[in-house]
């Protein structure tokens, strides 16, 4: 059988037709299987959602009991036959709870990566490798300027400016689900031992997060006095930097934990004053070491910078090609449009405890 | 290496000057010699090499990446030292090795991904950096600096790209930024010097004074600030004394000042220079040219420095000069913009030297004495000097504040005649007040030109740096002109000052409530003949501009006042500009510039 007529592109994601699910569907499906919570691949409205227990618990935290008609969980490994197809979810490396989804027929074997990282993070399980015949790879970071480098050497800039500027907050931002609960376990590695406050808009993910792994003490800035944040860090949705809610912190300065303050330009942009590169995704030195190490013989490209990946498989005999699918993006871009968006017409403050003036 | 990287990488996106001013006093304690000196001299621009051309660098890039991903690479990152700085491909780190299996990568071995975290060495590690900071394999600043000077042009490329090999990519973005010339990082030598001042609780106008003789990697000057030697002698003879600087006076003062305790001179609109002088015990003649802040700008004035023919220190003001005409800062600031300094740009913009005050003559220090005495000395110097290219700045007589009062609105009236348009008010000074540095209290009084005012919309409305980050701080107004479907607002120029704190909450709540649309971080603000926002913007001049929608650019715009119960209808338009740029073009000296009302009847004035 052809690959193409395993995993299908639709508008409405890609489509098993023989076991007639969707993965990581952008529109409201009958049967979705789901690689991890972040918004742009779990939607909620489907009737039947099959995905890890982390997944189905993060996606009912963010969308209500009601976020599908039915759901089931799948551990990893397990082997699950669905209309003539076996799928079974690996662990991705990406946040708690993401899976690579592996799908069989015929012995023939395509996996969907979904969003991946093959480099340690303590709050969710290692990157499996998943051999297969055809691997669908994400290329948010697709271009050889991504590297996102050494995550120690950025905790260490982060607690260098602690230390030398004691008398101010530290206000980073971080996506609420993976990166912020990432950037606490690590500076709780790193020896940062005060509490770490969180924005209203992270704290039931982090808290879920923390009932599961030590995470140390954490506040919520909206019971935290003007005095507690001195030479705090402070977390907050990287669309909160800027905004009003800022101004009760004394002197904040402005961080942004992302794959993308690689890029100078970008961090300016953001007038972010210490940037720090930590992703959740594959930098390029990650993706041109998974891809040719899974042995696919064809390699399916999607959101991101397809084109010089698509270029880089040439030079190596991969067979590559992107899928165009629509939908999907970094979700902290995302989270930049929704909020901006969200706050056109009324200026809303972004977190509902804020209070709309300067505190 | 590596701290100094960190250290660039860190003022990059630092706005606030006391943070910067922290980061760098931070690195110069932490950093031992002969590191921290080379990166001083790196900062204060004290450094000379042969620069590395883009092409150099484009050519060892092509050799070990795919052209066409170099391509995407570059047109996404838009900046040729970045872009390599990030693509460089790193070699195997010790200790490194990932959990799959490498891949070829151009004959060279991909970056190792990042081995298990380890937090606590880390931390430890980057609290201590090695002397040197940095790895066996990672050059330190030193040695980059003095191999840099020595180097011929041939082996440049092989040590580049061994530096570039042992480096992060921080460390190869701070490497390509040094050998290109060009830190650009918005650290003055001033800011720099500053921040070692800082580390013994001395004067930067110490260190300037000192400067002179200092080399890299100044071992004898850090020796000094930290208590373990002593001051570094100064046998200069061109060195740098800190000028005295002036209060803007105000109403109330004038009844506390007696008029004959005074003189008064032109407030000349050029920079405030210090012409130093002198020769050295082996004969060799010394002469110099210092910014008000200690900042040696020989190099950019050869024309002048070959006519410092005395002996001493002389403190006045640079300006342009053509036929006998004072011309404008515009003018002055065309000759300042180029980077060489060519036989045709001497000749276009002829630079002269106004003298206020005599500071030194010979061995003779004169700053204790009154001003009468070293003006009659300066005098004296200048008449017998007999160089064209350097006067003595004339007093302005006057009789009580009224009759200054009048000199100062209208300067072409009262002796300045053509020069009128760089003058930009007048300086009153104690007749019997010594010479001290800084800012002393009473002594010397600056009396400004008033503003020209103009009423202006708010039209669009950009998020500030730093402390303002959560403000609308920086505002683009407009004016009225006719357009195609009746009157519409050309925007004429950006402010992000002027204001009060209180007045800025007040701007910011009417950007957030008033917002027609979004563009990234700017924000379009309602701007109707009815609804809208007027700010009285205050600016020292005007000139025509290209560059800009409306065709003309202001000097020194500021917000003067919020115009909450004016509606945007009634603001000024466009035309009354003009007017006021076409009479200052019938003013042969003024650059095409608007500073003396007499020659724009039209414009307004604040107060005058």
């Amino acid at each position: 059988m052809r690959p193409e007529s395993l995993l299908v592109p639709t508008p409405a994601g890609l489509c098993c037709p023989d076991g007639g699910f969707h993965i990581d569907p952008v529109r409201r499906v009958d049967k979705a299987l789901i690689t991890h919570a972040h918004s742009d691949h779990a939607k909620p409205g489907h009737g039947a959602v099959l995905a890890t227990r982390e997944t189905l618990d993060l996606m009912r935290l963010r969308y209500g009991d009601g976020f599908a008609g039915t759901t089931q969980a799948v551990s990893y490994g397990e082997t699950i036959s669905i209309g003539g197809t076996t799928v079974s979810f690996h662990p991705a490396g990406h946040v708690l709870g993401s899976a690579q989804i592996r799908v069989e027929r015929g012995g023939l074997v395509i996996v969907a990566s979904g969003d991946y990282k093959d480099v340690p993070d303590p709050t969710c399980q290692d990157f499996e490798l998943v051999p297969c015949d055809v691997f669908i790879s994400e290329a948010t970071f697709g271009l050889p300027v991504f590297r996102h480098g050494d995550i120690g050497a950025e905790i260490a800039k982060l607690m260098r400016s602690l230390a030398l500027f004691p008398e101010r907050t530290h206000l980073v931002g971080a996506y609420s689900l993976g990166k912020a609960q990432r950037l606490i376990a690590l500076l709780r590695a790193a020896g940062w031992d005060r509490p770490i406050f969180l924005h209203g808009a992270m704290e039931e993910i982090t808290h879920y997060y923390a009932a599961r792994m030590d995470l140390g003490e954490l506040r919520a800035v909206r019971d935290g006095a003007k005095g507690d944040f001195a030479g705090a860090v402070v977390l907050c949705p990287p669309s909160a930097l800027g905004d009003r809610w800022t101004r009760r912190f004394p002197d904040p300065i402005s961080c942004f934990a992302s794959g993308w303050m690689r890029i100078r330009a970008r961090a300016r942009q953001h007038a972010v004053e210490l940037p720090l590169v930590v992703s959740d995704h594959c930098d390029w030195d990650g993706l041109t070491r998974v891809i040719p190490a899974t042995g696919a013989s064809e390699i399916w490209l999607t959101h991101g910078a397809e084109e010089a990946l698509v270029h880089w498989c040439g030079t190596k005999g991969l067979r590559a090609k992107p899928l165009h699918l629509v939908g999907y993006g970094d979700e902290e871009e995302v989270e930049v449009i929704e909020a901006a968006t969200a706050a056109a017409a009324p200026d809303a403050p972004t977190d509902g405890s804020a209070t709309d003036e300067p505190a | 290496m590596n701290r100094f990287a960190a250290l660039l990488d860190r003022l990059a996106y630092e706005p606030g000057r006391t943070a910067k001013l922290r980061q760098m006093t931070d690195y110069f304690r932490n950093v031992p010699d002969p590191e921290r000196g080379f990166a001083l001299a790196a900062l204060t621009g004290a450094l000379t090499f042969a620069h590395a051309k883009p092409g150099l660098i484009r050519t060892l890039i092509a050799e070990r990446t795919d052209p066409v991903l170099f391509e995407m690479s570059y047109d996404y990152v838009g900046d040729l030292s970045e872009t390599v700085a990030l693509m460089w491909p790193s070699s195997p780190s010790p200790g490194g090795g990932g959990s799959l299996a490498e891949g070829e990568w151009g004959g060279v071995k991909p970056q190792t991904p990042a081995s298990p975290i380890t937090p606590s060495r880390t931390a430890s590690r980057s609290d201590l950096p090695p002397p040197g900071g940095g790895e066996e394999s990672t050059p330190s600043l030193a040695d980059v600096i003095t191999t840099l000077q020595t180097l011929g042009k041939a082996e440049l490329p092989s040590k580049l790209t061994h530096w570039l090999d042992g480096l992060d990519e921080t460390g190869r973005w701070a490497l390509l930024k040094l050998v290109t010339g060009g830190l650009r990082i918005g650290v003055s030598a001033r800011l720099a010097k500053t921040a070692v001042a800082a580390l013994g609780d001395k004067e930067p106008d110490e260190i300037e004074v000192l400067w002179p003789g200092l080399v890299p990697p100044y071992e004898n000057l850090f020796a000094w600030i930290e208590g373990r030697a002593e001051k570094p002698a100064s046998g200069d003879p061109a060195r740098f004394h800190p000028p005295m600087l002036s209060h803007p006076i105000g109403a109330d003062d004038f009844s506390t000042l007696e008029p004959k305790d005074f003189i008064a001179e032109w407030k000349w609109d050029g920079i405030r220079v210090q012409a130093a002088a002198g020769t050295c015990p082996d004969g060799r003649r010394v002469a110099r040219l210092f910014s008000r802040t200690g900042e040696d700008i020989s190099a950019s004035f050869p024309d002048l420095i070959e006519v410092l023919r005395f002996d001493g220190a002389i403190d006045g003001e640079l300006l342009i000069v053509r036929e006998n005409r004072v011309q404008s800062f515009s003018v002055l600031q065309q000759r300042l913009n180029r980077k060489a300094v060519t036989a045709k740009l001497i000749a276009e913009f002829p630079a002269h030297f106004r003298a206020y005050d005599l500071l030194v003559e010979g061995d003779e220090d004169l700053r204790d004495k009154p001003l009468t005495e070293r003006r009659a000395r300066l005098a004296a110097l200048i008449e017998r000097l007999r160089e064209p290219r350097i006067d003595l700045s004339r007093e302005i007589p006057f009789a009580d504040w009224d009759g200054l009062a009048h000199a100062r609105a209208n300067p072409a009236q009262v002796g300045a005649g053509p020069d009128a348009e760089a003058i930009e008010g007048v300086m009153l000074k104690r007749r019997d007040a010594p010479y001290l540095p800084g800012r002393p209290k009473g002594l010397w009084w600056k009396w400004k030109r008033d503003p020209f005012i103009v009423d202006a919309v708010l039209m669009y409305a950009q998020r500030g740096h730093g402390k303002r980050s959560s403000y609308y701080s920086d505002y683009t107004f407009g004016l009225w002109r006719k357009g195609e479907a009746g009157d519409e607002l050309v925007p004429v120029g950006k402010a992000y000052f002027g204001f009060t704190d209180e007045e800025l909450l007040k701007i910011d709540r009417f950007v957030r409530q008033n917002t027609v649309n979004r563009f990234g971080p700017v924000r379009e603000v309602t701007h109707e003949a009815d609804q809208g926002l007027v700010f009285e913007v205050a600016f020292e001049g005007l000139q025509r501009s290209t560059r800009h929608r409306s065709g003309i650019a202001m000097r020194f715009p500021r917000i003067s006042r919020l115009r909450f119960d004016k509606p945007p209808g009634e603001a000024d338009r466009l035309d009354t500009l003009m007017a006021m740029l076409d009479a200052a073009e019938q003013t042969p000296s003024s650059g095409g510039r608007v500073l003396d009302p007499a020659a724009a009847r039209t414009g307004k004035r604040k107060g005058g």
